[in-house]
Order: C-alpha cells, then sequence, then structure tokens
C-alpha cells in the first residue's frame, strides 16, 4: 500500500508542475522544466533504427535531444542513469473509450431491447434522441469524443503498464458513431492531454444503445449507413425540406477524418468494406481475430487493420459429455487464434494492434508475445504500436518515434520490450514519470554480506537475494523468514535457527512483512528472530531492526556476487510454438471444409449408363450417359465417350438436375428485419454466411442452388439471394451470377404480428396488410415521376428504389401469403400498379384461388404437407401442390427449413400420394419448375447440353424415401461425396480428439485460471418466423429474436 | 367380391357428399367374422408373410398365414401390404390443437413442477381434425402425453376413432411423465465469433453468470425429483391417511409396475440419470428424445431402458457430427438390442409422416421390418399394450392398415383401408374434403 501512496504523491506533483496559464494557483506558483536526461541506454527511436549507449534529453513534456554520441546534456537536467536499459517510444492505442463513460440504454424494457427484432414486443418507431438531429438513434455522428472525454488514470495506470502511451478514444456506440480524440494517458489536466480533439470517424453496424426498433438485423444496419450516405450528400444541397439536421451535418463534416469501422468479424469486415467503398470511402477495420480464416479476401480489401490480441481461452473439456458440444471450428480457433497478426504481416496487410476486448487488459503484452511467437515478427509489432497508428491518426509529428520535438512518450524497459522476460520499468508520458515496476529498476538478484550489529557484537550472514520478494539468508543452516524489495524500501524479517515449513524449501515466501500475503502460511519463527527493515541504495543497503526480545539494533549488507542469470538483456528464450503441429485453416472453417489445396475441383465426367430424368421432352431415359465438361452439360445420350473425361459408372443409379430450394433461410447472417412495415432496401446478398455448416449438409441431400428468403416479419421484407451451395466459396462467389433479382413480400398473420398482444406496428388486419402494399405503390410511382422530372434535386431513397424496380420489372416478387382474401388483395394491387406477384410462397391456399393466380401469371412455392401451426394454415391441404398443377399453375415445393431442405426429393415424392402427380411433374417441382419461378430455367433444372452442370447422381428413384445422393455437383466441381465424406468424417475424429488432448494439457499444466468452464458452440438457426423448427440440441433457433447485431 | 364393394362404397358415399368433418363418424362395433385376404403381411415383429391371409373375428385377429380359407365377407387385398395399426408413441395430440396464436386451443402444458394427478387423457379431444389425417396415413393408436414442468402428469393410449375420450382410452394413464433438467452450459458464447455475444445475451445464453456450473442446478433439480419419488413411496406403504396426497397417489402405480415412467431427455447425462432411476426406484424406465442415445446404446441395453427417439427427421446435434446422425441413430439401437420406437413430432407437418420417418431409418441402417415394428410392435411393447396391439397375430385387436404399396415410402403408401378392433374406419378428413370441393371447382378429375 505504501507505494502506491508514493506513486501516487509522485503524480500530483506533476500535476503541479504543469498547470496552464489561465488557471489560477492555490499556494505559490512552482514551475518546474522538468529536464532529464536518460544516459548510456540502448534507444529504439522507431522500428528501424536502434541506438547503442545513447542519450535521451526531455524538457518540458518534450524530447529535445537523442543520441549515440553528441549529445550534450543540460546542467539543470536530472541525470538518469540507464545501462543495460531499452527505452521505446511508448505504444499508442487507436481502438479505445478510454476516458468515455459506457454509453447506457435508456428506458428499454424487455427481451427485445438488445437489437433483434421481436415478434411480441411493442415498435418503437421513432428516434428517442432530443434535439435537431437524424430520423434514426443509431446514426449519431454528431457525438465528439473528445466533448465527452475526462480523464480517468485507473484506466490510464493499466494502458500505461501494458506500454501504451497515447490512445485514441471515441464512443462506442451506434451505426455513426461520431469522432474519436487523440489524448495521451498522463495524469493531467484534460487540456494538456488531448492532442488532437477530432481524429477519427467510427462506424459499426451494430445500434448499440439505440432503442428504436429499426434497424434490428445486419442487413438493416446496412441499409440505414448507405441511406445515411445517400441522405448526407442530398443534405449538401440545403434542401429547404430537410430544415436543419444536425446529424447530417456532422456526418458531412466527418467525411474528412479517418473512417474507422468496427468490424469484429471476418465477413463483417469484408461488409463494411463493400459499403465503404460504395461511397469512396476506404475505412480502416477494427478486426474480429478470425481473419486469419480468410486472409485472401481481407487483403483484398486494401484496408488497414486494427487487431486485438483477444485470444479465446482453453476450455475445460475433461468431461467428454461438456466436450462434445464444443465445436472442432472453436478448438481450432483456440489454438490458431494468436497467429491472426502473423496473417496479416504475411499477407502484407498493414495492421495497428489495440488492447480492447482483452478480458483481462493486463493481457496485452502476454499475448502480443504469443503472438510473436506463432510468427509475428517484432518490427511488425512494434510498428503496430508506434508508426502506424501515429501515421494514420496524422499525429506522427507528436508520437510514435523518438526524436527531438516529439513528445516525451517512452519506455524504460529492462531488456528488449517484447522479450519474455521483460518488464516494463517506467512509462514516460509527456515528461512525467509514471513506474511501472520500479523494484526492478535494479536488478538486485545476488549475494549480499549483511552484517547485523547486535548488542553482543556484529553477526554475519549471507543474503542470497532470488527476486524482489524471495531470497535466502545463510548463516550456518539456510534460515527461513520474509523479505520485500519495492524498488527502495527492504524488509526482512528471519530466525536464526532453521524450522521446516510444510512444502516449502528454504526460500523465503515473499509477500508481506506484516504478515499480508502468501508468508501467512510459514510457522511461526521458532528462536532468535530479526526484523529488519531498511533502505536499498544501490550495491548498499542500510536499516535498523529489532530482535525478538526487543534490542533495536542496525544492520548492513553490500553487495558481493550477481545471480547466475541476469533479467536484463535476454533476448533468447523465446518459446517457438510454430513448430507444434497446429490445426489448418479450412474454407470454411470447420470440420467439413477443405484445406488449401484440397477443394474439389472442376472436372469433365462422363456420367455413364443412368437413369436419366432430363425434365425435358425427353422425359426420363434408361441406360443414358451425361458429360459434363468446363461446368456445363455437354451432352446427354447412350454410348457417349469423351477422351478427358472421368468416367463415373451410374449403373442402377438415377441423375437428376440439382435440386433448387425456392425458400430457404440458410446463409446468411440475418434474415430478418422487422423495424418497419417496408423494408425494400435491405438485401440478404450484403450479409450472406458462405460457412454455413447446412450449405454442406444440404449439398448431401442434393440440393445446388438454394434461394435465401427475407423473412416474413413485414409486409415489404427485403431483397432476397439466390446462391449456389459452391461449399467453401466466400460471400461473393457463393451468389448465382446474372439473376433476376427478387424481394420478398409477406402478408397475414406474421406481418400483423398477430402472437403479440400489444402491436403497435401498422398493419394489425390483412385490411392493413393490403394498404401498406397500395400506399408503398403508390409512393414509389410519385418516386419514379419526380426523378425523372427533377434527378439531382429528387432525395435518392433506396427502399422506393427496389419498389421502382418492380414497377419496371426489374425486380420481382416472391410473396409469403396463406389465405385466399389476401392473395387475391394482393394480386389486385399488382394489377392496378402494372406489376406481377411473380410467386407466392407458402400459398397453402393457392388451391382456392389457382384460377386466379393463373391469370394473373403467378407461380407457386408451398409446402409438401404443413398445416394448421396457425390459424391461418386451418385449411392447408396436402393436395394443394396437386390441385394447382392440374390447375396449370407452374408449382414448386420449398423448404423454408434447414433439416427439410435436405430431403425436397421426398417431399416432391409425396405430391405422387397426395393428389397423384406423376413422378417426372413431381420431381420438377424441386428442380426445373423453381428454376422458372427464378427466371433461371435457361441455366439450371434440367438436364440439358449447354445448361450448367449441377447434376445429382441418386442411388435410387429420387422420390423414393431410399434415395440418398451419391454426389451432388455444382458447376460440374463435385461438393459432395459420400464416399469423400465418410473420410472426412474420420479426419474430424482425429483432430478433435488431438484439440481436446491439448487444450486437458492446458488445464493440467496452465496453473489456475487456465481453462475456462465448456462452452457449447451454439449453431445459430435462422428462420422466416414463421413456424417453430427441431433443430437439436446445440443448435438456437432465432426465429422471433432475430438478429446479428450486437 | 360384392361384399368388398359394399364395405368400400361406405366410404365413397362418405366423401362424396360430406363437405366437414362433422359427418365422418366413428365406426360401429365389428360384430362376426371377416378375412382379409391375397395380400402382403407385414406382421410387425420382422415376419413377412406373401399372400397371407387375415381372419377377424368380433374385432379381434383369429388367424394369420397362408393356410387360412376365407369365405364371407372379404377384404381383398391383392398387390397390396397389409400392416398393424401404427403408433405414435409419444404426442400433444387431441391436446394442441392450434400451437400459435390460439391459445384457448391448447391443453397440453399444466401450471407447476409436480403434476403427476394431471392426466392427459381428461382433455384429449376426439374431434381434433388432426387425427382424421393421421388415421388416413396409417396412424391408429397414440399415446396423448402431458407437457411441462418436473412431473408432468400421466399418459394414455388411445384408439384414433372414438365419439369421446372414455370410447378412444385404449390403457388408461400407463404412463407417468418426467422431464429432466438441462445438463448443457446454456451460459457460453461462441469462441469462433459465428455468434455475436448479443444474439446470445438476448436469448438469455449470454453473457450471465460466467463459469455457472449447469450440472449442478441440473442435479438440485434431479435430486427435487427423487425427493419426491421418496416420498410417495414412503407414504404409500400405509393404506390410510389422515391428509390424502393425490400427487403421490398418482405414481402408485409405478412401484407396482402398473405404470412405466417416461424420462423426457435428449442428452447423455439426463439418460444416466434416467438409468439411476431405474436402479433407485425399480421403475420400468422409458426414455424419451434420446437424440444422444447413440452414445449410449450399450448402458441402456445392460439397464433395460426402452427408448422413444425424437423426430427422425432432424439436423445433427452439432456442426461436427455426421451429418446423417440422426438418421442412423435407430440402427445403433437396434444393434445393441435396445427395445425403441420412432415417432413423429413434427409441429407443422403434425404427426402425418410417422412412416416416413422410420423409412429414413430403414435407409440408413435399419431393414424395412426392423423399421415398421419400430412404429408399430416396439410401441406397443414400450407403451404397455403389445398384449392387445402392435402385430398382427392371433389374439390381438384387429387394428390393421392396407397400404397400396410400401407404407415406408411416401410416393407408394396411400392407405385403402384400415381397422380398428375390427371396426373399418373412415379415411376421410377435412383434407380430403377440401380437395374434393376444390377438385369439383376446377372440374379436376
Amino acid at each position: 500500500m505504501r507505494k502506491v501512496k508514493l506513486l501516487l504523491s509522485g503524480l500530483l506533483f506533476a500535476l503541479l508542475l504543469q498547470a496552464q496559464e489561465t488557471f489560477p494557483v492555490n499556494g505559490v506558483a512552482d514551475k518546474r522544466e522538468g529536464c532529464y536526461a536518460f544516459t548510456n541506454a540502448t534507444i529504439v527511436k522507431d522500428a528501424q533504427t536502434t541506438l547503442n549507449n545513447a542519450t535521451l534529453v526531455i524538457r518540458d513534456g518534450k524530447i529535445i535531444a537523442i543520441g549515440a554520441t553528441g549529445v550534450t546534456i543540460p546542467k539543470d537536467a536530472v541525470v538518469i542513469d540507464c545501462k543495460d536499459k531499452y527505452i521505446y517510444p511508448s505504444f499508442i492505442d487507436i481502438y479505445t473509450d478510454y476516458g468515455i463513460a459506457t454509453p447506457t440504454r435508456e428506458g428499454a424494457g424487455g427481451r427485445g431491447a438488445g437489437g433483434g427484432f421481436n415478434f411480441n414486443q411493442p415498435s418503437q418507431i421513432t428516434s428517442n434522441t432530443k434535439g435537431a438531429y437524424g430520423w434514426n438513434q443509431a446514426i449519431k455522428p454528431e457525438t465528439d469524443a473528445y466533448k465527452q472525454f475526462s480523464v480517468d488514470d485507473a484506466k490510464a495506470k493499466t494502458l500505461r503498464e501494458s506500454g501504451f502511451g497515447t490512445v485514441l478514444s471515441h464512443v462506442k456506440d451506434g451505426i455513426a458513431r461520431g469522432t474519436g480524440t487523440v489524448v495521451t494517458l498522463a495524469n493531467q489536466n484534460e487540456n494538456l492531454v488531448m492532442l488532437k480533439e477530432k481524429a477519427s470517424a467510427h462506424y459499426s453496424f451494430s445500434r448499440g444503445t439505440s432503442t428504436q426498433s429499426y434497424p434490428s438485423s445486419v442487413m438493416g444496419s446496412i441499409a440505414l449507413l448507405r441511406q445515411t450516405y445517400l441522405d448526407a450528400a442530398w443534405y449538401k444541397t440545403k434542401p429547404a425540406k430537410e430544415g436543419t439536421n444536425l446529424s447530417l451535418e456532422a456526418f458531412n463534416e466527418n467525411q474528412s477524418l479517418p473512417q474507422i469501422f468496427e468490424g469484429d468479424d471476418k465477413w463483417t469486415d469484408l461488409r463494411a468494406d463493400r459499403v465503404g467503398k460504395e461511397f469512396g470511402t476506404q475505412y480502416i477495420i477494427k478486426a474480429g481475430g478470425n481473419e486469419y480464416q480468410r486472409m485472401k479476401e481481407i487483403a483484398a480489401t486494401k484496408a488497414t487493420f486494427i487487431l486485438s490480441l483477444n485470444f479465446p481461452q482453453a476450455m475445460d473439456v475433461e468431461d467428454p459429455n461438456d466436450a462434445r458440444g464444443v465445436s472442432l471450428a472453436d478448438m481450432k480457433h483456440w489454438e490458431l487464434a494468436p497467429t491472426n497478426p502473423a496473417a496479416f504481416e504475411k499477407a502484407n496487410v498493414p495492421f495497428c494492434l489495440t488492447s480492447a476486448d482483452l478480458r483481462d487488459p493486463k493481457q496485452f503484452l502476454t499475448n502480443l508475445r504469443k503472438a510473436i511467437d506463432m510468427g509475428l515478427s517484432e518490427t511488425k509489432a512494434l510498428e503496430a504500436l508506434t508508426k502506424v497508428p501515429a501515421s494514420l491518426l496524422g499525429i506522427s509529428d507528436k508520437v510514435g518515434s523518438l526524436e527531438a520535438g516529439k513528445l516525451a512518450n517512452f519506455l524504460i524497459t529492462s531488456g528488449p520490450v517484447f522479450a519474455s522476460n521483460t518488464t516494463i520499468l517506467h512509462n514516460w508520458v509527456q515528461g512525467d514519470k509514471y513506474a511501472v515496476k520500479e523494484d526492478a529498476w535494479y536488478d538486485i538478484k545476488g549475494t549480499y554480506n549483511l552484517t547485523i550489529n547486535t548488542a553482543s557484537g556484529p553477526v554475519n550472514y549471507i543474503l542470497d537475494v532470488k527476486n524482489a520478494t524471495t531470497a535466502n539468508v545463510i548463516g550456518k543452516d539456510t534460515l527461513t523468514g520474509r523479505f520485500t524489495y519495492d524498488g527502495k524500501m527492504v524488509k526482512l524479517n528471519f530466525s536464526t535457527t532453521p524450522v521446516r515449513r510444510p512444502g516449502g524449501g528454504a526460500g523465503f515466501g515473499g509477500g508481506g512483512f506484516g504478515g499480508r500475503g502468501g508468508g501467512g502460511a510459514a510457522a511461526a519463527p521458532a528462536g532468535p528472530q530479526f526484523r529488519l527493515s531498511g533502505v536499498a541504495n544501490g550495491n548498499s543497503w542500510n536499516g535498523v531492526g529489532e530482535d525478538t526480545v526487543g534490542n533495536k539494533l542496525t544492520w548492513s549488507a553490500t553487495f558481493n556476487a550477481a545471480g547466475t542469470a541476469s533479467a536484463a538483456g535476454n533476448t533468447t528464450g523465446r518459446l517457438n510454438n510454430t513448430t507444434g503441429r497446429l490445426a489448418k485453416v479450412t474454407y470454411p472453417f470447420d470440420g467439413y471444409g477443405w484445406e488449401e489445396g484440397e477443394a474439389p475441383k472442376q472436372e469433365d465426367l462422363l456420367i455413364k449408363n443412368a437413369t436419366v430424368w432430363t425434365n425435358e421432352k425427353d422425359g426420363k431415359l434408361e441406360n443414358t450417359d451425361v458429360l459434363l465438361k468446363g461446368g456445363k452439360i455437354a451432352k446427354v445420350g447412350k454410348n457417349l465417350s469423351d477422351a478427358n473425361a472421368k468416367v463415373i459408372d451410374a449403373t442402377g443409379k438415377h441423375v437428376t438436375a440439382g435440386i433448387i430450394d425456392e425458400h430457404s433461410h440458410i446463409a446468411a447472417a440475418s434474415i430478418n428485419e422487422g423495424g418497419q412495415s417496408v423494408t425494400s432496401e435491405v438485401r440478404i446478398g450484403d450479409n450472406l454466411n458462405p460457412e454455413d455448416i447446412n450449405i454442406y449438409r444440404q449439398l448431401s441431400g442434393g440440393v445446388t442452388s438454394s434461394h435465401i428468403l427475407h423473412g416474413s416479419a413485414n409486409t415489404i421484407g427485403g431483397q432476397t439471394q439466390l446462391i449456389k451451395l459452391r461449399w467453401g466459396a466466400n460471400d461473393e462467389d457463393l451468389k448465382f451470377k446474372n439473376w433476376d433479382p427478387f424481394i420478398k413480400f409477406a402478408l397475414g398473420e406474421n406481418v400483423k404480428r398477430t402472437t403479440s398482444q400489444n402491436n403497435n406496428r401498422f398493419p394489425d388486419t390483412r385490411m392493413g396488410v393490403e394498404e401498406v402494399l397500395n400506399d408503398a405503390f403508390a409512393r414509389a410511382k410519385d418516386y419514379e415521376a419526380a426523378m425523372k422530372a427533377d434527378p439531382k434535386g429528387t432525395h435518392r431513397d433506396l427502399e422506393l428504389d427496389a419498389l421502382v424496380e418492380i414497377l419496371n420489372k426489374k425486380r420481382f416478387i416472391t410473396c409469403h401469403s396463406y389465405v385466399q382474401s389476401e392473395i387475391t388483395a394482393a394480386m389486385l394491387v399488382g394489377d392496378k400498379y402494372g406489376f406481377k406477384f411473380n410467386t407466392f410462397t407458402h400459398i397453402l391456399e393457392g388451391y382456392k384461388v389457382a384460377d386466379k393466380m393463373k391469370v394473373h401469371g403467378s407461380n407457386a412455392s408451398t409446402f409438401a404437407d404443413w398445416w394448421y401451426y396457425k390459424v391461418e394454415v386451418t385449411d392447408a391441404i396436402a393436395y394443394n401442390a396437386a390441385i394447382m398443377h392440374k390447375a396449370g399453375l407452374n408449382v414448386c415445393i420449398n423448404s423454408d427449413d434447414a433439416e427439410m431442405a435436405r430431403r425436397l426429393n421426398q417431399e416432391a415424392g409425396k405430391t405422387v400420394r397426395y393428389g397423384g402427380v406423376s413422378e417426372e411433374e413431381a420431381l420438377k417441382m424441386v428442380t426445373l419448375n423453381p428454376a422458372k419461378a427464378l427466371h433461371v430455367d435457361d441455366r439450371v433444372g434440367s438436364i440439358k447440353a449447354g445448361k450448367d452442370a449441377d447434376v445429382v447422381i441418386w442411388s435410387e428413384n429420387p422420390l423414393s424415401i431410399y434415395a440418398k445422393s451419391e454426389k451432388t455437383i455444382v458447376d460440374g466441381i463435385v461438393y459432395w461425396d459420400r464416399e469423400k465424406d465418410a473420410e472426412q468424417r474420420k479426419k474430424i475424429a482425429a483432430e478433435r480428439f488431438r484439440l481436446i488432448q491439448k487444450m486437458i494439457n492446458e488445464k493440467r499444466t496452465g496453473g489456475a485460471g487456465a481453462v475456462r468452464p465448456a462452452e457449447p458452440s451454439f449453431q445459430i438457426i435462422l428462420s422466416c418466423g414463421d413456424h417453430e423448427h427441431k433443430d437439436g440440441l446445440y443448435t438456437i433457433d432465432i426465429q422471433e429474436d432475430e438478429t446479428v447485431n450486437k | 367380391m360384392k361384399k368388398i364393394i359394399s364395405i368400400f362404397s361406405l366410404l365413397f358415399l362418405a366423401a362424396g357428399i360430406a363437405t366437414a368433418q362433422e359427418t365422418v363418424y366413428p365406426a360401429k362395433e365389428n360384430k362376426g367374422r371377416f378375412f382379409i385376404t391375397n395380400g402382403t403381411v407385414h406382421v410387425g415383429n420382422g415376419t413377412v408373410i406373401e399372400n397371407a391371409t387375415i381372419e377377424v373375428n368380433n374385432g379381434k385377429i383369429v388367424k394369420v398365414g397362408t393356410d387360412v380359407s376365407a369365405s364371407g365377407t372379404i377384404v381383398d387385398a391383392k398387390g397390396k401390404h397389409v400392416y398393424p395399426g401404427l403408433i405414435l408413441p409419444s404426442t400433444d395430440l387431441g391436446l394442441k390443437e392450434i400451437a400459435n396464436g390460439v391459445r384457448g386451443s391448447n391443453d397440453y402444458t399444466e401450471i407447476g413442477e409436480f403434476n403427476p394427478n394431471v392426466r392427459s387423457i381428461t382433455a384429449y379431444n376426439t374431434d381434433s381434425r388432426v387425427i382424421g389425417v393421421l388415421r388416413s396415413n396409417g396412424i391408429l393408436l397414440a399415446s396423448v402425453t402431458p407437457e411441462g414442468g418436473s412431473v408432468s402428469g400421466s399418459s394414455s393410449v388411445v384408439q384414433l376413432d372414438a365419439w369421446n375420450w372414455e370410447d378412444a382410452a385404449y390403457k388408461m394413464d400407463a404412463g407417468i411423465h418426467v422431464n429432466m433438467p438441462s445438463f448443457i452450459n446454456r451460459f457460453g458464447r461462441r469462441g469462433g465469433g459465428n455468434i455475436p455475444p448479443a444474439i446470445l445475451a438476448q436469448l438469455g445464453l449470454g453473457g450471465g453468470a460466467g463459469g455457472a456450473d449447469p450440472s449442478k442446478a441440473a442435479l438440485e433439480k434431479v435430486e427435487e425429483i427423487k425427493s419426491f419419488f421418496r416420498q410417495a413411496k414412503a407414504y404409500l406403504q400405509e393404506p390410510t391417511h389422515k391428509n390424502t396426497n393425490l400427487k403421490f397417489e398418482a405414481v402408485k402405480g409405478l412401484f407396482n409396475k402398473t405404470q412405466k415412467l417416461f424420462v423426457h431427455g435428449d442428452q447423455v447425462k439426463q439418460m444416466l440419470i434416467a438409468i439411476d432411476f431405474a436402479k433407485e426406484f425399480g421403475f420400468d424406465v422409458v426414455i424419451v428424445g434420446g437424440s444422444e442415445s447413440f452414445q449410449i446404446a450399450d448402458l441402456l441395453k445392460q439397464n433395460n431402458i426402452a427408448v422413444i427417439l425424437g423426430q427422425e427427421h432432424a439436423l445433427p446435434a452439432t456442426e461436427d457430427d455426421d451429418i446423417d446422425q440422426p438418421f442412423k441413430t435407430p440402427a445403433v439401437l437396434q444393434k445393441a438390442g435396445v427395445l425403441f420406437a420412432l415417432n413423429d413430432t413434427h409441429d407443422e407437418a403434425r404427426y402425418r409422416n410417422l412412416s416416413y420417418n422410420a423409412g429414413t431409418a430403414a435407409t440408413y441402417g435399419l431393414t424395412k421390418e426392423q423399421a415398421l415394428q419400430a412404429i408399430t410392435l416396439n410401441a406397443a411393447k414400450i407403451l404397455g399394450v403389445d398384449d392387445k396391439t402392435g402385430s398382427l397375430e392371433a389374439g390381438k385387436d384387429a387394428n390393421i392398415v392396407i397400404a397400396d404399396g410400401d407404407i415406408l415410402d411416401m410416393k407408394s403408401s396411400s392407405i385403402s383401408a384400415a381397422f380398428i378392433q375390427g371396426r373399418q374406419v373412415s379415411l376421410d378428413n377435412k383434407q380430403k374434403q377440401l380437395y374434393e370441393r376444390y377438385k369439383y371447382k376446377y372440374g379436376i378429375k
């Protein structure tokens, strides 16, 4: 405790020193220039330049001279001998909220307040922010960190102890977060520590403390940010109707600053980068730590990244039941997370390092050293903490290296800063000293001649000091006692006769002199005892003491010989963790992903002698061959041959076109943007998740394309995305290229929020639903006309843009619908505005209005046999598909369910049973018909020369319950191969075993706190919010509360 | 042949004139003798008899075989497949009409932790619209099961063609149902960053009690449940009581083995606790759910624990699992010799796909007859009604389904006739009626 007091008084002193001119002084003026000279040091000026035996001189908080030679030490300088010490520029943390109060959510209640759309909660349609600000509570570019900043020395101390001297601080809240400010970590008045008021502008996709309902999804946040860029550009034209909008004004002003985006995940990073590029901005991206899993895509952004060193802790997986829930991906990430910085260096992607997100801020250096062990170079590490952030923030004139004229922000260390046994001794900020580990300044390790002057004359011992808390006193015996050294004060308490200590050696367990700390466990010393206290002054120590009977005495100790190993200057001893076997990065990053170079490739394949369901006028062909070349179907016929093609014998097998799921919710980070009744601005394609295991699982069921729909939370939902199930591809490559874009609409119970007891969002009835449609298209018509008349003067609106596309047949609707009244009403709105409802999906009462749908020109996409899970499906019948088919509609069977999608062929088989659809027509309902509904039947949906080689080889009749896909081929690439899958399972088992053993070892050897309880890797299954899903033990089905908002 | 026509014409008549389920009538008691001839008879115990005849008298099966001579009333099943009536082994049928948005139609979860005295049979709605649809898919019996709390109440086996629940009751209060607490740590957050903490927090999974040990809470709950049964056991030693305890009295059958204890749980630890229940109390224990049972099949066998598996058409529990694990779990149990039944708990298809769930199990390792047995005889054994039903054997009730083809495969599984206790039941239902109505509208044949 005394140590702390000492430090505090020192700081108070420093505060007085630099009080500003305009501030009155209470007392007597005490102006000091704080001139110091640090001599004999190894000075690392920057990552490239190291000076040996050099001198650094500072005055008034700045460096005035630095060099190995020719530095004149001013007479008024306090000289500090830094022999064996290293001096570094102190670090810069570009991603903190230092000195900023944690934002809190106001007036929020209930589960839904956290982020996602909730079918059961009332909506908050408008912003709660008071003042002339923008419409959305999550857009707050008007926030300026410099206005909120106040010095917080407790936090500063933690950062200083990790080596930081300067930080960029901002308010981590909202989508547009306003500006960040650069401050030092000196304990001075705010006025003096602020280096740059507005240094950066900050963004994220998280709405943070905003209680407003919109946006409630990743894609909603993306859309809102895009719209804000457009709004801000428009605001520059000073539109009269907008009045004063301080948010947009600030947004525009902030554009000249470095733009920093909180990505926090590899895919989010890419999403952010795309938004930035769309509006001519290159974000600096705060990474999430898993970027090494997609380094190629990350590098392609050309962005600079900010890397956290928050590496996951090992888990306690000794109990196999606990281990079972932990995914291989999570275990691999535990092993590989420390390789993230090295991966950036290797890929030549510029980056900074931050202490953000650490569970324990004190772990920064430990984790940094771990990253260095994993291949990060020390040079890059230092640059990432100095030069890179300084130049990004435009503060290189002040910090980031040690040069005359710059701030006196530097570290004094006991050795090279990244060496594992080096300690930071001092962290000087703006010329003020902050001791980090004063007691390590002198390496006291060694032996000392201890002389105690007792009444009966001097008694001599050898004092063998191991470190600041452990020492042996050697006389006749090696004696017990306690020893502490805090950099200045020495305390020693020992008994002159040896005492056995349980489990202890002869070393003096350290800690507290007064019975505090670890020494408390020691038995009370027997025999005469000395209690000594004194001051260490280099090699000579002096003090006073008392013996057991109260005789006063004095003592002295002089340095005799150094310890065997010096604490300073040790550059060796680096652990080399890279030599052990490490997990492989796979694409995707889970058990079923492909290792680099092992992904299946496009092949020319000749499938021989199969029963081929062509879906063309040839119908079903027996004993037929299909040739796939260059990703396309080249030929269908008998006795085909091709010299270069790999032959697959499919005797007794069935070959069909790949299954196309018209209604799916897999492979996306969010599905429902329910914040408003019209959200045509949001796009599923903005937030694809190509690592959803369900992609692989569905390949095993013969699915090759899926139409990823927005959910059913609102009448006009979001823009959809057609994908091909290219397992291992990135988000962009997953997309089905050159398709007619679609959008999801929804009618009925979900959009009127039947399950909510307190709905306050319009509409609450089907009458209102119809009017939402009517109103939206009336607005779209007007907007289109206004745009034509005055393109520059009209406010661009992404929501209406999408609707205008519908009016112009450039975007097509798939509409969630159930009962005949709403279907009819919707079609009539379409007729009124001259557009078609391309597809009605679910459409369980389609059989009642099949004739009207035929006239309107709609496709139907339905379930085979679902019914009666809510009122609007009371009249749903399994014969629906058959009736609609026979009434002349193009009918599809879809899944809307990650599990059932694996068995869509069999769902189609049900139409044979319910209503007597022919087998060939039944198969078309999951292949050619959805291709037609999606306008891609020129490329997929049948076995025809020229079409994409999206083909499935089935073990038997694909409509049968006994059919299994043996191979599922997309673009001529065999993504699913039942035999290969069996191999993959073995690999997963072996790799899981290895990592579980490694974690168990970590638990046994890592000491207390080495592991945390096993945390199951829950998979989130997103769905439209329409019905329940049963998806297994470690799965969370998000239907009501759907979000990936943080 | 004329007789045959008359049997089937009854149905056509019903379909032709009826426009509402209200005119689908439960069949009258079977009196006298009839024969189902020339069918491929799947006995339900693994045996298949080609060209067999089944003789039924006064609602009971008298003979099954190729040597049975038929005369009088004959149902010709030539080219067809004949099966025992399928059994839905644990269901909310008749208790849950419309799950979402219509609270008033739901009677499957009672308030309170210990409700062994709650009896599902008293709320079973014989007029549920779901029932007719199930009959037409060959499901003729079901065990109607309450949910909720730690001890949910008693289930009863019903037959699916009745005027009211007293008529429907096939075996009353056959099982007491216990819900095992979860041993999975739901406080975790995913390390890989795929699930943002806020989602978990929002779902009540994240952030919270760091390092909270779910096993501890679960074991406390288990102890509470055990304590209930220990006290019940003590109470039941005494024939008379000053203070009657209905809850204790409701579990009497567990101790004298006239009832079974159905323990609902999927996790290994939940199942191990279930085994422990069997050991401590000597109960006949059945696990309901059991998605992880493939890991401890041998233990289940050793301890004579039967399993009613959950929905077969389910995703694997973890992303590393074999992607077809749920499909092949039945084969693991079969191989280990565990007595198990398959179920259909799908809330959207409303349990009509029981036979296709079994079909999938047959695709992934069971033989077709084993798969069939898992939805007939095994279920009957587990529910304690195998003396009356579950297979086509002499002495049992004539609960019989005739299908056009393989009942396990959707494309061939149209049901042409069904008998419960020898009564030929209507296969008409609301869906068929609406089908007829709109075929009429569009002039579809």
